[in-house]
């Protein structure tokens, strides 16, 4: 990266510069409109911070890797975007953090397709940067009021489903691949009259030939409208409306919203932000609630060094459009720490979220009146998980027992009771001021005496552990316990 | 343990919830306190509906005279919620608390449930 041209006003010398000539800005005052970024880099050998920060700075705006003469017929020093700060990673001396600003002109409004094609476009393959993760973005107001954002948000949620003062409980129907669809749609129904509020197509279900989904689509919501009737209360299968083009996309959603579901599902990231984006306007149009699941988010979110934080899918998909989304559970089976894990779930429910570095959380993110989704936990979680997720999600969550309903001895129904009685005495017993964690056996003990299902659960998975350790932790310079 | 039936009918009114808190055993008048408790300290007010039982699904039911708007008394909240089940007898009263900042009920439980015909 040596330097040989130089373009001051008005002249124009072919060549290669060093980027931090241009894309190095420490004075630079960041205004309210830019776009913030903050990725962490693992520079090439020799390369300098100022110099790795400035090329990601440079490659994911207006730069090229060469001069070229109609820079020269724009105002590039406005349309840039600008490394404006270089931080150390605790604990991590292999990389840095690099803070960028990026003024508001460069994204359409209302695409974060277009937002992410810049910030996660070809920089990541740069050769300059031996890694490169997206950890936050800071997207500001004014780019958030160009986006649709979740169909209905949380509190229209509650009243659509007529559900107050408690978390929401779902339950993944499995096994995932091979019923036929009445089959399935039975495992459905005796899930939703055992108590539960939904169900959930697997995210691998879409047509296939053992259950083509105009079929499954039908008798689940028979299931639904049956379990409805039996226990008076709203019920919601998530029918999974992800297929291989948009047009069918919308046809299943049309189908379903027919057959009167309340809600449908949709898969984010393999499906791709701008079907996601089609869906949740549809869904705005048509009054159906978005369950959104994350396939393929691992790939991209776990490795330390490269890839995309969690959390800024999290804030693209809020931005996209979406009322549930998956979070993790801290207790169950899946990765993800306490503290980040409740960071993402700020990023899912509130309207402004501080920077909280504790959280993994690098800039304030203000959503303003844009409606917030419920976080989903979901994935190896069973009674004894009760006390724990209610205390840590509070209401505004859907708590989703796949085995932890369908393996109960004595099939889904009484799963789902026994689920359903532990949320509710986990909810009354938070109510009446009692640490649900410590008290977490004398809580669901006493419920258990007029429940013998939930007795039935307790005894089931009194064993049950999952604790692994996490590898994608927060940079917080401590070992590990 | 063996295999238990899961008994729920169509048929048996019984088998119809109500939402929050229906799947516990029903809750004595102290355990109610202790909840309109954690009402008055999240600052919500209290409203008193009621409903006859086949239209306990509507989204509206009965609003008993106004919302109780900064009544904090528990024993004056359960008074109403019992002059309302005097007036209606054969409905199902309940206390739901309105949370105005988020625009929801943050609380809501059926205190007198209308005996099953």
């Amino acid at each position: 990266m040596t330097s040989h041209g130089d373009n001051r006003p008005g002249t124009y010398k072919a060549g290669v510069k060093e980027y931090r000539e241009t894309y190095w800005e420490p004075d630079y005052q960041v205004k309210d409109t830019d776009l913030l970024a903050c990725f962490k880099i693992v520079p090439q050998q020799g390369v300098p911070r100022e110099e790795a920060a400035a090329a990601v700075a440079a490659e994911s705006s207006t730069g090229t890797w060469t001069t070229v003469w109609t820079d020269l017929l724009t105002n590039l020093d406005y349309y840039k975007g600008r490394a404006y700060r270089i931080e150390d990673v605790p604990g991590d001396e292999t990389a840095f953090y690099a803070f960028v600003a990026y003024p508001i002109d460069l994204f359409e409004e209302g695409s974060v397709v277009n937002v992410i094609t810049s910030l996660a476009g070809n920089v990541f393959g740069f050769k300059a940067v031996r890694g490169l993760r997206l950890e936050d973005i800071r997207f500001p107001l004014h780019y958030v009021m160009t986006c649709g954002g979740p169909p209905h948000g949380i509190q229209v949620e509650r009243d659509i489903l007529n559900k107050y003062g408690r978390p929401l409980l779902g339950c993944t129907i499995k096994p995932k691949l091979g019923l036929s669809a009445k089959n399935y749609g039975r495992a459905v129904y005796e899930c939703l009259r055992g108590g539960l509020d939904f169900t959930k197509d697997d995210e691998n279900i879409n047509s296939q030939p053992f259950m083509r989904w105009k079929h499954r689509f039908d008798f689940v919501m028979e299931a639904v409208h049956k379990a409805e009737a039996e226990t008076g209360e709203r019920k919601g299968h998530y029918l999974n409306v992800t297929s291989g083009t948009v047009e069918e996309m919308l046809k299943r959603a049309e189908y379903a919203k027919s057959l009167g579901s309340r809600i449908i599902m949709h898969d984010f990231f393999t499906a791709g932000f701008t079907a996601n984006t089609t869906l949740a306007n549809w869904c705005r149009e048509n009054g159906v609630l978005l369950h959104i699941h994350r396939a393929m988010h691992a790939v991209v979110d776990r490795n330390p060094h490269h890839g995309i934080h969690f959390r800024v899918l999290t804030k693209m998909l809020r931005l996209s459009g979406g009322d549930h989304m998956h979070s993790g559970t801290v207790v169950g089976k899946l990765e993800g720490d306490r503290a980040a894990t409740l960071g993402w779930v700020d990023i899912m429910r509130e309207r402004f979220i501080k920077e909280d570095r504790s959280r993994g959380i690098f800039f304030d993110q203000d959503f303003g009146p844009m409606p917030g989704l419920l976080p989903v936990a979901s994935g190896g979680i069973h009674v004894w998980h009760m006390p724990a997720l209610v205390s840590i999600f509070g209401d505004d969550a859907c708590l989703q027992f796949g085995g932890g309903t369908l393996g109960h001895p004595w099939g889904n129904a009484a799963g789902a009771a026994a689920n359903r009685v532990a949320c509710e005495a986990c909810v009354q017993a938070r109510n009446e001021g009692r640490d649900l964690e410590k008290e977490a056996r004398d809580i669901l003990g006493r419920a258990a005496k007029s429940s013998p299902e939930l007795a039935m659960a307790m005894e089931t998975w009194k064993e049950v552990k999952f604790e692994f350790d996490t590898v994608d932790k927060l940079d917080t310079g401590l070992a590990a316990a | 343990m063996d295999i238990q039936d899961y008994p729920s009918r169509m048929g048996d009114p019984a088998s119809r919830r109500f939402e929050a808190f229906s799947y516990l055993a029903p809750m004595d008048e102290a355990e109610v306190k202790t909840q309109l408790d954690y009402v008055a300290r999240r600052g919500w007010d209290c409203m008193i509906e009621h409903i006859e039982p086949e239209r306990a699904g509507d989204d509206y039911w009965y609003m008993w005279k106004l919302p109780l708007f900064g009544e904090r008394d528990v024993d004056e909240i359960l008074k109403e919620a019992e002059a309302c089940r005097l007036a209606n007898p054969g409905h199902h009263v309940r206390i739901s608390a309105i949370d105005r900042v988020r625009q929801t009920n943050g609380f809501s439980l059926v205190v007198y449930r209308a005996p099953a015909d």
